[in-house]
C-alpha cells in the first residue's frame, strides 16, 4: 500500500474529506435548483450565499456582520453538541428542537416575567430542557419507547407550552416577546469586551467562547473519563454494558438529561443576547435543533469538528438572506440553505463510499501483484 | 468419455490486501459423492465457497461444471448452475409456513395467483423420496431445529439443485438428529446428488463422507479417500501438528460448595413462561460441572438467572455462602464470579471498542484504571492489556489498539477468556466457550478450564457439544425443557445414554404427578 493511500485511510482525513465533498455537493445541488427557477441570477445568487458578510467592502462593517453570524452559531453549536453527545451513546435525540424551545421559553420568562439575572435564566433554561430530556430517557429505559417518537411528541408539547407561557410577556401590539434590552438589563449575557472586537456588535457575548469551551469539555468527557467510557460502551453495545455491570438504564436517562441541558443552554445563549425575540404565534419549533443534526454529522460527530460545521451552516443560512429577492421568491434563501444542509448530512455515506473505492482499488492491485 | 466431476474448482487463488485467502486450491466434487471440506477457522473454506457462489472473483483458477468451464459472476449464476447451500444459520422466515419458505422466490404463479397446491404436492413427493419428514403447513417458529434444517434441504431440492452444500450442519442438532441427517445425506447421494459437506468435526466426516479435501491457512493440503485414512491423520493435515483429543486432567476431590442453587425458576424473556423450572444443584471448588442439553432447553435463561442478567422468579442462588439471588451484576462480578458469555458479540465485547478497552470492561472502575477525578489512566490500561495479550496469546492486527470487530472469532474469544480468567474468579461460568472455534483453539480453552479447576476454582460449563460434554467436566447435569433430568458421571456414561436424556426420553427426577 502506498503512502497516499494509507493517508486516505486515516479516519480523521476521511471525515474531513467527506465533509468537504458533502459541502461541494450541497452547493452544487443548490445551484442546480437556482438554475431551474431562474437561470439568469443563479450564479450571482450562489456567490451571495457563499459570500455572506464578505460582501461588505469595509472590513469594519464585515466584521460587525460576521459578529451576527457567530451570535447564531453559538446556539447551533450547542444543539449539535446535544445531538452528537446522545448519538455517541446510541441515542438519536430528535427532541433537541423541543428542548431548545423549552429552554428559550424558560430563559425568556425568567428574564422578562421574573426579572432574574442572566445566570439564573440560563440555569433555568438548562434545567427545564434537561427535564424534557429525562422524560424521553425514562420512557426509553423503562417503557421501551423509542426516543425519536417521544422526542417528536415532546417537540410539539414544548412549542405550545412555550408559546403559551411567553404570551404573558409579549408586546401588546405584536406577537413578539418584549425586548430584554428595555425590560431587564441584568438578563443580558455579559459582553466582556467582545462587542468591541466586533465593531460594537452588542450581541456578541460570552455565549461564543462558552460554547467553544463546552465543545472541548464534551470531547474531554467522552474521550478521557470513566463516565464517557461507560456512556460510549452503553451506546455501542447495551447488552455488553449490562453484562459488565454498568447501569445501562440510568446511563440512557443521564445521557438524554445532559443532551437536553446542552440544547436548553444553547437557547439561553441565543435569546439572552436580545438578538431575536420569540414569536408567540409560531407553529413550528425553531429550526435550530434540526440544523444541529446536520451540523453534528457535517462535523464528523466530533465536538471540535462541530465548531466549524456549525459556523459553516450558519454562514450559509445568513448568506441566503442576501439572494436577490426581485428575481427569486422570498423563501429561496431558506430553500437553498436547507438543500445544502440536507446534503451535509451525507457525511457518513460519503465515508462509506470512499472506503469502498479504496477497497476496490486495493483488490485490483492485489490481483496484479 | 463422460466427465465424472459435477463441479471442479481448479487452481483457485484469491488474494486480499496483505493476505492470500486461497492459494492455488483445487476441489473436485464427483457426481453422487459426499465430499467433505475440512479446515480450521480462517483456513479459507468460506472464501472458497464465496468464490463458488460468485461473491468474489478469483485472481487465478477456473471453475468447471460437468467438464465445461463456467463463469460465476454472482449468486444468481450459481443458482442457475444448480448449486444450493444450507447455511449454518438458517435463512428462513420465522412467521411463514414450511411451504411458503420453500417456494419463496420461485413461487409457482398462474395469472398472478399463487399455486400452492401444486407446490405442496411437489414438496410432499420430494419429502417422501428422500425421507425428509416435514409438515408443509407448520410455521417455522413452531418446529424443531431438525425440521427447520430439513426445510432448508427441501428448498434446495425444490429448486432442482444438483450440487448441495452443507455448511457445518450438525452444530445445532442432537446426536439422534445428527444420525438422521447422515442418513438423509446418504439418501441424497444415492439419488445422484453431489454433496459438499463443510465441517471440522472429524467423526462426522469419517462417518458419512467418501472423500475429504483439507485446507490449512489458505493452502491446499490434499484430498484423501476417507476409507483409507484415520482421524488422527485428518487432524494432523488440518492443524499441521498432532492434536490431543483427550483432555488431560488428574483426579481431584472437590472442596467446599461455591455455588449453591436451590429451586431456581427463571422466566423466558420471549414468551414469559418459565424457561427454568425449579432447578437445584451445586458446584464445588476444584470441579467442573457441565450443563448439557440441546440448545433452547433453558440453559441460557439459567445462566441469565445466575449472573443477574435477568431477574429470577423464585429460588435462591448462594455463592460462597452469601445469598446473591438479587445482587446486581457488578456485585456478583467483584465478589468473584466470572462469566464467559454464550454470545461473544452480544454480551462479551464492545465490538467498536479497541482490544485494550475491551480488556478492562470488568475492571475499568478500579483505581488502577480510573483516577480519583474520574479520568481514565490510559498508560495503565495499555500496559495491562499488553500483559494479557502476551500471556494469553491474543493475536490481532495492531495489538492493543485493534478494534475488536476486526479480530478473528478465536482471538475475540481468547480476549474474553483472558479478561475473565485474570480476575482469578472463585466461580467461572463458561457458556459454550468453544462455539465456532477450531481444533487448536478448543484444545487451548479446554486446558484453561482445567487449569481453573486445578487451581481450586469452581467451573460451571454450559455446552452443546457432545465431545466437550464427555471429556471436560467432572460431573454432567442434563437439562431438558427447563429441568435437570439427570446427573451423570462422564467416565461411566456414553453418547447414547446422554442423547436419551437430552431428548427427554429418560428422566431420573421426573416429578410425581400431583395427587
Amino acid at each position: 500500500m502506498n503512502k497516499k493511500e494509507s493517508f486516505l485511510r486515516k479516519p480523521a482525513v476521511q471525515t474531513l474529506l467527506s465533509s468537504l465533498i458533502c459541502i461541494v455537493l450541497g452547493l452544487f445541488a443548490g445551484f442546480i435548483v437556482l438554475l431551474f427557477i431562474d437561470a439568469r441570477g443563479a450564479a450571482s445568487a450562489m456567490v451571495d450565499i457563499i459570500r455572506n458578510f464578505f460582501r461588505y467592502p469595509s472590513a469594519a462593517v464585515a466584521l460587525k456582520y460576521f459578529g451576527n453570524t457567530i451570535v447564531k452559531t453559538a446556539p447551533l453549536l450547542m444543539c449539535s453538541l446535544s445531538i452528537l453527545f446522545a448519538y455517541k451513546v446510541g441515542l438519536f435525540n430528535i427532541g433537541v428542537a423541543g428542548q431548545y424551545a423549552m429552554g428559550a421559553g424558560l430563559a425568556l420568562y425568567a428574564a422578562l416575567g421574573w426579572q432574574l439575572p442572566w445566570y439564573v435564566c440560563a440555569l433555568l433554561a438548562c434545567v427545564s430542557a434537561a427535564l424534557l430530556g429525562a422524560i424521553s430517557g425514562f420512557l426509553k429505559s423503562y417503557c421501551n419507547v423509542n426516543e425519536v417518537i417521544s422526542g417528536i411528541m415532546l417537540n410539539w408539547l414544548s412549542l405550545y407550552t412555550t408559546n403559551m407561557v411567553l404570551t404573558k410577556v409579549k408586546e401588546t401590539t405584536s406577537p413578539y416577546t418584549k425586548n430584554i434590552v428595555n425590560v431587564n438589563h441584568s438578563a443580558l449575557l455579559p459582553n466582556i469586551g467582545l462587542n468591541k472586537v466586533f465593531n460594537n456588535n452588542q450581541y456578541v457575548t460570552i455565549a461564543i467562547p462558552l460554547a467553544i469551551l463546552l465543545s472541548v469539555l464534551v470531547w474531554f468527557i467522552l474521550e478521557k473519563t470513566k463516565f464517557g467510557y461507560e456512556l460510549k460502551a452503553t451506546g455501542y453495545n447495551k447488552n455488553a454494558a449490562k453484562y459488565c455491570g454498568m447501569k445501562e438504564k440510568s446511563n440512557t436517562i443521564l445521557t438524554l438529561i445532559i443532551s437536553g441541558a446542552l440544547a436548553g443552554l444553547g437557547a439561553a445563549m441565543f435569546y439572552l443576547t436580545g438578538y431575536e425575540q420569540w414569536q408567540c404565534t409560531q407553529s413550528s419549533v425553531p429550526g435550530m435543533g434540526f440544523n444541529g443534526i446536520a451540523a453534528a454529522f457535517l462535523g464528523g460527530l466530533h465536538p471540535v469538528g462541530a465548531i466549524f460545521s456549525s459556523l459553516f451552516i450558519q454562514h450559509i443560512t445568513e448568506g441566503g438572506a442576501y439572494v436577490d429577492k426581485t428575481m427569486y421568491c422570498s423563501q429561496i434563501s431558506d430553500l437553498i440553505s436547507s438543500i445544502i444542509i440536507y446534503l451535509c448530512g451525507f457525511v457518513l455515506f460519503m465515508k462509506l463510499f470512499i472506503n469502498k473505492r479504496l477497497n476496490a482499488h486495493d483488490e485490483k492491485k492485489g490481483g496484479k501483484s | 468419455m463422460e466427465n465424472q466431476y459435477a463441479i471442479e474448482m481448479l487452481g483457485i487463488t484469491k488474494i486480499f490486501p496483505g493476505i492470500i485467502a486461497n492459494d492455488d486450491i483445487t476441489l473436485q466434487l464427483k457426481k453422487g459423492e459426499i465430499h467433505a471440506l475440512l479446515g480450521e477457522n480462517g483456513a479459507g473454506k468460506s472464501t472458497l465457497m464465496s468464490v463458488l457462489f460468485g461473491l468474489y472473483q478469483p485472481e487465478k483458477g477456473i471453475i468447471k461444471k460437468d467438464g465445461r468451464q463456467v463463469k460465476i459472476q454472482n449468486p444468481n449464476d450459481a443458482n442457475d448452475l444448480g448449486i444450493g447451500m444450507v447455511h449454518q444459520h438458517f435463512k428462513l422466515v420465522e412467521c411463514f409456513s414450511v411451504l411458503d419458505n420453500i417456494i419463496l422466490g420461485v413461487e409457482p404463479v398462474k395469472n398472478g395467483f399463487l399455486q400452492k397446491k401444486e407446490a405442496k404436492e411437489k414438496i410432499l413427493a420430494l419429502s417422501e423420496k428422500y425421507g425428509l419428514k416435514v409438515d408443509p403447513d407448520a410455521l417455522i417458529e413452531d418446529i424443531t431445529v431438525g425440521m427447520q434444517q430439513r426445510t432448508e434441504i427441501l428448498k434446495m431440492l425444490y429448486r432442482d439443485n444438483e450440487i448441495l452444500i452443507f455448511d457445518e450442519p450438525t452444530a445445532v442438532l442432537t446426536p439422534q438428529e445428527i444420525e438422521e441427517l447422515m442418513q438423509i445425506m446418504r439418501n441424497l447421494s444415492a439419488e445422484g446428488k453431489s454433496i459438499l459437506f463443510i465441517s471440522h468435526k472429524l467423526n462426522e466426516i469419517m462417518a458419512v463422507a467418501d472423500r475429504c479435501t483439507v485446507l490449512r491457512k489458505g493452502k491446499y493440503i490434499g484430498t484423501v479417500n476417507v476409507a483409507d485414512t484415520t482421524m488422527p491423520e485428518l487432524s494432523r493435515m488440518m492443524v499441521g501438528r498432532d492434536v490431543e483429543f483427550a483432555v488431560k486432567k488428574e483426579d481431584r476431590t472437590p472442596g467446599d460448595v461455591i455455588l449453591d442453587v436451590k429451586g431456581l425458576t427463571v422466566a423466558s424473556k420471549l414468551h414469559k413462561n418459565n424457561a427454568v423450572k425449579d432447578v437445584s444443584f451445586n458446584v464445588r471448588s476444584g470441579e467442573i460441572v457441565c450443563i448439557a442439553g440441546i440448545d433452547g432447553n433453558g440453559q441460557t435463561e439459567l445462566v441469565y438467572g445466575l449472573t443477574g442478567l435477568e431477574p429470577v422468579k423464585a429460588g435462591t442462588v448462594i455463592m460462597k455462602g452469601k445469598d446473591i439471588t438479587h445482587a446486581s451484576i457488578r456485585e456478583r462480578s467483584v465478589n468473584g464470579m466470572s462469566h464467559i458469555p454464550e454470545d461473544r458479540h452480544k454480551h462479551g465485547l464492545v465490538l467498536d471498542y479497541s482490544l485494550e478497552d475491551n480488556m478492562i470492561l470488568q475492571r475499568y472502575f478500579e483505581p488502577e484504571f480510573t483516577s480519583k477525578a474520574g479520568t481514565l489512566k490510559r498508560a495503565n490500561i495499555r500496559s495491562y492489556a499488553e500483559k494479557l495479550i502476551d500471556q494469553y496469546d491474543v493475536r490481532s492486527g495492531q495489538g492493543a489498539i485493534t478494534k475488536a470487530r476486526s479480530m478473528s472469532g478465536g482471538n475475540q474469544q481468547k480476549a474474553i477468556i483472558a479478561r475473565e480468567l485474570d480476575k482469578a474468579p472463585d466461580l467461572l461460568i463458561a457458556v459454550q466457550p468453544t462455539r465456532g472455534l477450531d481444533v487448536g483453539a478448543i484444545e487451548y480453552i479446554h486446558k484453561q478450564l482445567v487449569a481453573q479447576r486445578d487451581a481450586g476454582h469452581a467451573v460451571l460449563l454450559v455446552s452443546l457439544e457432545l465431545e466437550e460434554v464427555m471429556t471436560v467436566p467432572d460431573r454432567i447435569l442434563v437439562m431438558y425443557e427447563g429441568e435437570i433430568v439427570g446427573e451423570l458421571d462422564p467416565k461411566k456414561t456414553n453418547a447414547e445414554e446422554l442423547g436419551l436424556y437430552m431428548s427427554g426420553a429418560k428422566n431420573d427426577f421426573r416429578k410425581e404427578a400431583a395427587v
